[in-house]
């Protein structure tokens, strides 16, 4: 039976994130699907019969971006961000699937709620939407939520986000409970004691700036009883954002011992320092909080040597009003959905990783922890696919954002790299000069 | 003149020259406030004191300094008003802003609050103490009160002691008096040390003794009670016992080194009371004293920038 719709791309350079490769080619797509990469200079474009032939001019085209951990303020905040503003910046992002947080208002911790999302997400995002839900009522870290409704319901994940189950036998039960489903649960690791009003990363600049710090020793503890936690109840586990060095040798160690443990950071966290902060600029401050630069180098090289998994780009909408405030008192959280690919290639001239390890990060590896068939360049593959130039220079203008909130902290900034055009299961939902 | 600076924030953006500049000229006010105590100076200008938080002395101080200028001074208790209905900080700047004053001062209780504010207006900011940042005036009056005593700013051994993690005075000090080439030596429990303090280019003492050895000056810090989030020492006794500044173990300074505080005192937490009076060791009151000298300094500096901008305007 002929296909519905065929299309070709033609003289693209092809980043393979499972073969680790760079491939000068093309690529049929068939109804949505990858059906075949065509390795080398495509002869004769018409002998495939395609409706739409699509020269892609020697720029790249790699599998879309698959982010978790979006925040998207509905229910609670729609003034912030919505579905339909969110989607367009990840359309506009190359990020083809976006993996949404349950810290909205109230939280998405009941199968109704999740639905409510669900359907909302479907009418206004022109990119695929998957929902986490809470992993306890209100995320309270009391009572774990219907975790086999909420999976029902299309949950991918289970997490209280940026609130730690402090107390260990809720959480031990949670993920014990979550275990015999095969649910992922995603954790934040912060020392909820140590982190306990504390704003800014402990040392001279917090110490110049006046501002409570917390030690990034924070961190590893945290994931030191979680990852007891896991060893006693067999979850699948994933942390986050690891943003410091000294959690590093706790998770390769839990790798080691064979533990279902993947990690994951941000990409705020790999291009940017507590320095950055300056003069109290709250479009800067992040949960957990901007480190040190050796923290940021030593998680730069965690991600190339794949012992952390996955970015994200922690997309959270804040107004004005929430971060025009003393910085204590400012709200946490960065816009990042369209800047995402532009600061992550920052690694890439850098030369502190290459395409198709960056991909591995940002597309392969989260699909691949969530079970979905995205993220690759193979035949069976939906047609996710973003294409862009690596090189473009661009200053960031935060008042060309999509996204209903615009702190972003790279605004001013001096950036590389450019989204021409965003499909989804082979669809265009994005342009340049769209 | 070479102080070019549209605010007071801090002292981390002053220059050796421009702490010289406003102790020079608050010699000639310390001067004026023992004799005529009164000039024409800030004629025509409007001085609003926003306080944020409680303060009896700094307040007190800046009124009379502002007063003793001409200056039209008003006073605005901001825990009794707007924000208590809710209103942002900027809300507030932009509603005073409105009503075009020249000077602002103010103090608040967050870190990087009168930055922020400073911002939004467009009148001279005066930083009066923000969380535990910055409290510059403090600051440049402990510079005047050494440099009366001492006869010079540099190259004097002073010891700061107390509750240094939670002191905007201590920050101001420590990078005032390390401008001014000063060796600093900093005593406290470890639990009241800020961390990375090692980079700030002092000494580091848990010990009375050892850390007040041949110093010049000895400034005591005030134990924040109301900055406690609890548990940073085990008791007042235990800490006047090892920290509080009593004769015994001021002897280990050098006989001629003098004893400030920038009040309010806890007599018997961090400072027995009566060395605390005793004129021949103790500074305090001559802070007091000082403190007007500064702000007067202070705020004649930043107004002749402001009128030199509005006369180019």
């Amino acid at each position: 039976m002929r296909p519905l719709t065929l299309t070709l791309f033609t003289n693209a350079r092809l980043i393979d994130p499972e073969a680790g490769q760079i491939i000068d080619g093309g690529l049929l797509v068939e109804d949505g699907t990858i059906r075949e990469i065509l390795n080398g200079p495509v002869e004769n474009p018409t002998k495939y019969g395609a409706d739409t032939v699509i020269d892609c001019a020697g720029k790249y085209l790699a599998p879309g971006i698959v982010d978790i951990g979006v925040k998207v303020c509905e229910p609670g905040e729609r003034h912030k961000e919505s579905f339909r503003s969110a989607g367009a910046a990840a359309a506009a992002g190359g990020v083809t699937t976006i993996v949404t947080r349950p810290d909205t208002d109230p939280a998405i911790d009941n199968p109704e709620t999740l639905e409510f999302v669900i359907r909302r997400a479907r009418e206004a995002a022109p990119v695929h939407v998957l929902p986490m839900a809470a992993l306890t009522k209100g995320r309270m870290g009391r009572e774990m939520t219907e975790i086999s409704f909420l999976l029902d319901a299309g949950a991918v994940a289970f997490t209280d986000c940026d609130h730690v189950v402090t107390d260990t036998k809720v959480f031990s039960r949670a993920l014990t409970y979550a275990r015999s489903l095969g649910a992922l649960v995603i954790a934040h690791v912060q020392d909820p004691g140590l982190s306990a009003g504390s704003c800014v990363t402990s040392g001279k600049f917090a110490s110049l700036r006046g501002l409570p710090g917390v030690t990034p020793m924070a961190e590893r503890m945290a994931l030191d009883r979680d990852i007891a936690l896991i060893e006693m109840t067999g979850a699948r586990y994933h942390a986050d954002q690891i943003t410091t060095a000294r959690a590093l040798p706790a998770l390769e160690r839990a790798k080691a011992n064979g533990l279902d443990i993947t990690a994951g950071t941000s990409v705020h966290h790999l291009t940017l320092n507590v320095l950055d902060v300056a003069d109290y600029r709250t479009f800067f401050k992040l949960k957990p909080p901007l480190r040190d630069e050796d923290d940021r180098t030593a998680v730069v090289e965690a991600v190339a040597s794949g012992l952390i998994d996955i970015i994200s780009s922690m997309h959270t909408p804040q107004d004005e009003e929430s971060k025009r405030l003393p910085f204590e008192e400012a709200a946490s959280g960065a816009v990042a959905l369209e800047t995402f690919l532009p600061a992550a290639l920052r690694l890439v001239h850098a030369e502190q990783i290459n395409l198709p390890h960056l991909w591995r990060a940002m597309s392969l590896n989260p699909a691949k922890r969530l079970g979905l068939p995205s993220g690759r360049l193979s035949a069976g593959a939906p047609a996710d696919l973003v294409l862009f130039d690596a090189n473009a220079p661009f200053v960031m203008d935060r008042t060309t954002l999509r996204s209903k909130s615009r702190n972003t902290p790279f605004d001013g900034q001096r950036m590389q790299g450019k989204v021409l055009a965003t499909y989804v299961d082979g669809a265009c939902v994005f342009e340049t000069g769209s | 003149m070479t102080f070019k600076h549209r605010h007071l924030l801090g002292i981390e953006p002053l220059a050796p020259m421009d702490i010289t500049t406003l102790l020079d000229l608050a010699d000639d006010y310390v001067t004026l406030n023992r004799t005529a105590k009164h000039s024409e100076t800030l004629a025509g200008l409007t001085q609003i004191n926003m306080f944020f938080e409680n303060s009896t002395r700094t307040q007190a101080s800046f009124e009379i300094a502002g007063k003793r200028l001409g200056a039209d001074v008003m006073n605005m208790a901001m825990q009794a008003s707007s924000i208590k209905k809710g209103e942002t900080l900027i809300d507030t700047a932009m509603t005073l802003n409105a009503m075009h004053p020249d000077l602002l001062v103010v103090r608040h209780p967050q870190s990087g609050a009168v930055d922020l504010l400073a911002q939004k207006v467009n009148c001279a900011v005066l930083n009066a103490g923000d969380g535990r940042h910055e409290h510059p005036t403090q600051a440049l009056l402990d510079a005047l009160t050494i440099r009366r005593a001492k006869g010079r700013l540099h190259r004097l051994s002073i010891a700061i002691c107390g509750d240094i993690a939670h002191s905007r005075v201590a920050r101001s000090n420590i990078m005032l008096l390390g401008k001014m080439e000063n060796r600093i030596r900093l005593i406290a429990p470890p639990t009241l040390m800020p961390s990375g303090i090692k980079e700030f280019g002092v000494e580091v003492f848990d010990n009375m003794a050892e850390g007040l050895k041949d110093v010049d000056v000895v400034m005591m810090l005030r134990l924040q009670k109301e900055r406690m989030d609890g548990g940073f020492i085990p008791s007042e006794r235990e800490y006047y016992h090892r920290f509080g500044l009593d004769s015994e173990k001021l002897a280990h300074a050098k006989p001629d080194a003098i004893v400030m505080h920038p009040g309010p005192m806890n007599r018997g937490v961090e400072i027995d009371g009566t060395l605390a009076d005793d004129i021949n060791r103790s500074v305090i009151q001559e802070q007091v004293e000082m403190g007007v000298a500064v702000r007067m300094a202070a705020m004649d500096l930043l107004a002749q920038n402001l009128r030199a901008e509005r006369a180019a305007a």
